[in-house]
């Protein structure tokens, strides 16, 4: 299995490596192809492939792109001089959304190596159960003496091999299991396996009736169907998260001997002076050296409002600068800065996680004792019973291990799993954790954060007609030279309702004059030769609003133009969803109380508390938790962290931090947030089905044991009964709707 | 039943081309996009001829 080191490639698809044209081209033109991944989390359909690859072709200096579908990435062959921002922006004209990432996070090859391992253990088990079952058609329809002894001969040469290579996988985790003193579900499967194989073998050498070499085959089989869809729902998993950390290309720009040079964070070091432009988030953390500015800590602290940062401010990794280039010396950066200290946290809250004990593993710690019981207690009885009969006993009690291998128990979860997680997947929610899904379905509280999780961090201004308009055009004229966030949209949503009143009413366009930008306050000019400012309320002179808002001021008198944060889509759907499942909604916010009452009022949620700090998050968190709620927090700053590391089960938007998607077992990929009611569904139905499935296999083996007990079970009975009950699970597995 | 001599190498053989054909194509990544492979084959693109 060394597929993946002859050809390294850093794609996800390397059956683009394949791609001859591509090939040829890269061997015509020297080796100074860029190799650039693209994540394209909406692209489903064979059109948006088509319309993808198109378009990215048509750029001049690609030479090639092709999309994975099923990793939803798109990699791209290009001339060096393209960056992935032009195909960025070229992918979004084609109506993508599309996020860069950095190859070389992406080490997909570990977990494909594995995978490929079980795939083709799965294919040689496969193989060997189709001849030996033909061969045993022959057996069960009536072949004796020296043809049926022909046939077992035949059988145990597939079979043998054919256990020893592709029950692998059972046999190391049985004796890893051993090693730590405990019996998991895989030590009773090996347990049948040899038992069967070595049965059979002597059955055979002595010509005996019974052989169970088909039973050890198909058993291998089924039970490897359900390992590779485990690993398979995993690795998907894995590498879609492994993705979302690739999606933070860290460079920070450093100033060295007077010029500007960018480098990776991992270069950086204290003392360092490092420059941020407007609108680029703080690599490090630091003390403002030069300029001033606004930074936006909401994903930080969920306060929607910028704060002011000037010589000697300090700043933190995450926040984004809003205005003015800033030069910042590093105090910290990387592994010391205060964003990565929050993964020590993080680390404490998931292994408090990881004690969650799954349904599959309630149903193996119930069953592997009792199978090993019903066992031995067989082997036992046929002993007293015949008066020492060793082949006897030892016949009945191989059958027993056989009939009630957990064929269906092995398949019973991760079919339902896999069905449950591939739909969620397409409705844009990733499972990043393996039991997420079972804790998403104890659900009765969720809790919500604002900013960011359902509000996008983007400001409307609110009630523009409350103002005169010739006060709008001089806003308007002064917001569009600003390229602050709440000056940008002021300028968007006034050019829009002022085009039409202004043309009503006869105004004209306000000129205003000598425009010019104060970084960390706010933009001033002429107008009609007055001074007009827009900016922070201390700058302007007005009295601050208790909400996100800005303030001009004309003629000696103030105007406040308030924002609200532009909702989620989906957050409405999302939470009424939510409500109409019965669930209790909270809404905890590190916000100022005038914009959280504002939002809970416009999405109905009673429940909610504002200027809530990170700590009181997470304690309102553990005491819910502690008066027996099963919490499901839904945030995506860093001042959600521990609560959604402390939650019973979390949900985190694309755009959260690092830290916080690192924390959160669901990531919601989109820009959407109404598949989460669905998600809660879909998560009820599943463990449904999961119980369901239990049930059947428990109801099959009510049948065959006693069968088996009193030495009944022929190898056709062992083989109908795992087949059957392998067949119905899966089935049921599939209505998942 | 002489025949089995025969028939069963004959069916084991058979069955050994498939596993060979089935390791062919997991080293030729032919299980990598499923999905894509699934849809790719609905594109109108290089219909007549193949991709030059």
């Amino acid at each position: 299995m060394s597929i993946a080191l002859q050809r390294p490639s850093p794609m996800a698809c390397p059956a683009c490596a394949a791609a001859p044209a591509a090939e040829r081209l890269a061997a015509l033109t020297p080796p100074r192809n860029a190799r650039l991944m693209l994540s394209l989390p909406t692209a489903h359909c064979a059109t948006c492939m088509t319309t993808v690859e198109r378009g990215l072709e048509a750029v001049p200096g690609v030479r090639s792109a092709r999309v994975n579908l099923t990793l939803r990435r798109v990699s791209v062959e290009a001339a060096p001089d393209i960056s992935a921002e032009s195909l960025v922006s070229v992918l979004k004209g084609l109506g993508f959304e599309a996020h860069e990432l950095d190859p070389s996070l992406l080490s997909a090859t570990e977990t494909d190596r594995q995978g490929q391992d079980l795939l083709m253990r799965l294919g040689v088990a496969g193989f060997a159960m189709m001849n030996v079952m033909l061969l045993s058609v022959a057996v069960w329809s009536g072949a004796e003496d020296a043809t049926r002894d022909m046939f077992h001969w035949i059988s145990a040469m597939i079979a043998l091999p054919t256990v020893a290579f592709a029950g692998q996988p059972f046999f190391r985790s049985a004796a890893r299991a051993l090693m730590a003193r405990r019996l998991g579900m895989d030590v009773p499967i090996s347990l049948a396996l040899i038992l069967a194989s070595g049965i059979s073998l002597y059955e055979t050498a002595m010509g005996g009736e019974h052989a169970y070499f088909d039973a050890a085959v198909s058993l291998t089989f089924f039970l490897l169907a359900g390992r590779y869809l485990d690993h398979r729902t995993r690795a998907v998993a894995r590498s879609a998260a492994e993705e979302l950390a690739a999606l933070e290309v860290p460079r920070a720009c450093v100033l060295r001997g007077g010029a500007e040079v960018v480098l990776p964070l991992s270069e950086v070091a204290p003392g360092d002076l490092v420059r941020v432009r407007p609108g680029g988030r703080m690599p490090v953390d630091g003390i403002v050296t030069d300029g001033s500015s606004e930074v936006d800590r909401s994903l930080l602290t969920g306060e929607s409002l910028p704060a002011y940062a000037g010589p000697g401010s300090v700043v933190s990794a995450g926040e984004v600068n809003l205005t003015g280039p800033l030069t910042l010396r590093v105090i910290a950066a990387g592994r010391h800065s205060s964003l990565h200290r929050m993964a020590d946290l993080v680390a404490v809250a998931e292994s408090a996680k990881t004690r969650y004990t799954s349904l599959a593993e309630r149903a193996a710690r119930l069953y592997s004792p009792l199978v090993h019981l019903l066992s031995f207690g067989a082997f036992g009885f046929w002993m007293w019973q015949t008066g020492g009969e060793l082949r006897f006993a030892i016949n009945i009690s191989a059958a027993v291990l056989i009939i009630t291998c957990p064929c269906a128990l092995g398949l019973a979860v991760p079919a339902v799993v896999t069905a449950a997680s591939g739909k969620l997947f397409r409705k844009g929610l990733l499972i990043k954790h393996g039991t997420a899904l079972e804790r998403l379905a104890e659900v009765d509280t969720v809790v919500f954060d604002k900013t960011g999780t359902l509000t996008l961090g983007q400001p409307q201004p609110l009630d523009l007609d409350r103002h005169p308009p010739d006060v709008l055009a001089v806003a308007v004229a002064l917001a569009a030279a600003s390229s602050h966030p709440l000056a940008v949209a002021l300028a968007v949503a006034l050019a829009e309702a002022l085009a039409v009143a202004l043309a009503g009413q006869g105004v004209a366009p306000a000129t205003v004059t000598g425009l010019h930008e104060v970084p960390g306050h706010g933009i001033e000019g002429l107008w009609q030769g007055q001074r007009v400012r827009l900016g922070r309320p201390d700058w302007v002179g007005a009295a601050a609003l208790p909400v996100t808002a800005t303030y001009l001021s004309v003629n000696g008198a103030t105007h406040a133009f308030a924002f609200a944060d532009r909702l989620r889509p989906g957050a409405e759907a999302a939470v009424a969803a939510l409500r109409a499942q019965g669930l209790r909604i909270v809404l905890l916010s590190g916000d100022v109380a005038g914009a959280v009452g504002d939002l809970a009022n416009r999405l109905g949620i009673a429940d909610w508390s504002a200027g809530v700090l990170p700590e009181e998050k997470a304690a309102v968190v553990a005491r819910l938790t502690a008066q027996g709620h099963r919490v499901l927090m839904v945030g995506d700053g860093l001042n959600d962290t521990a609560a959604l590391a402390g939650a019973h089960v979390s949900i985190s938007p694309a755009s959260a931090l690092d830290a916080a998607r690192t924390a959160s077992d669901v990531v919601l990929l989109g820009h959407d947030m109404a598949p989460i009611g669905d998600a809660l569904r879909i998560a009820r139905q599943a463990r449904r089905r999961i119980k369901q499935n239990f049930a059947i296999s428990a109801l099959y083996n009510v049948v065959a044991v006693p069968l088996a007990l009193i030495g009944l079970a022929t190898p056709l009975a062992a083989a109908l009964a795992m087949s059957l009950s392998s067949i119905t699970v899966s089935l049921n597995a599939l209505r998942l709707r | 039943m002489d025949i089995l001599t025969y028939l069963i190498p004959v069916s084991l053989l058979l069955g050994g081309v498939g596993l060979v054909a089935f390791f062919w194509a997991l080293k030729d990544h032919q299980f990598d996009d499923p999905e894509g492979d699934a849809s790719r084959i609905l594109k109108p693109d290089w219909e007549d001829h193949p991709k030059p």
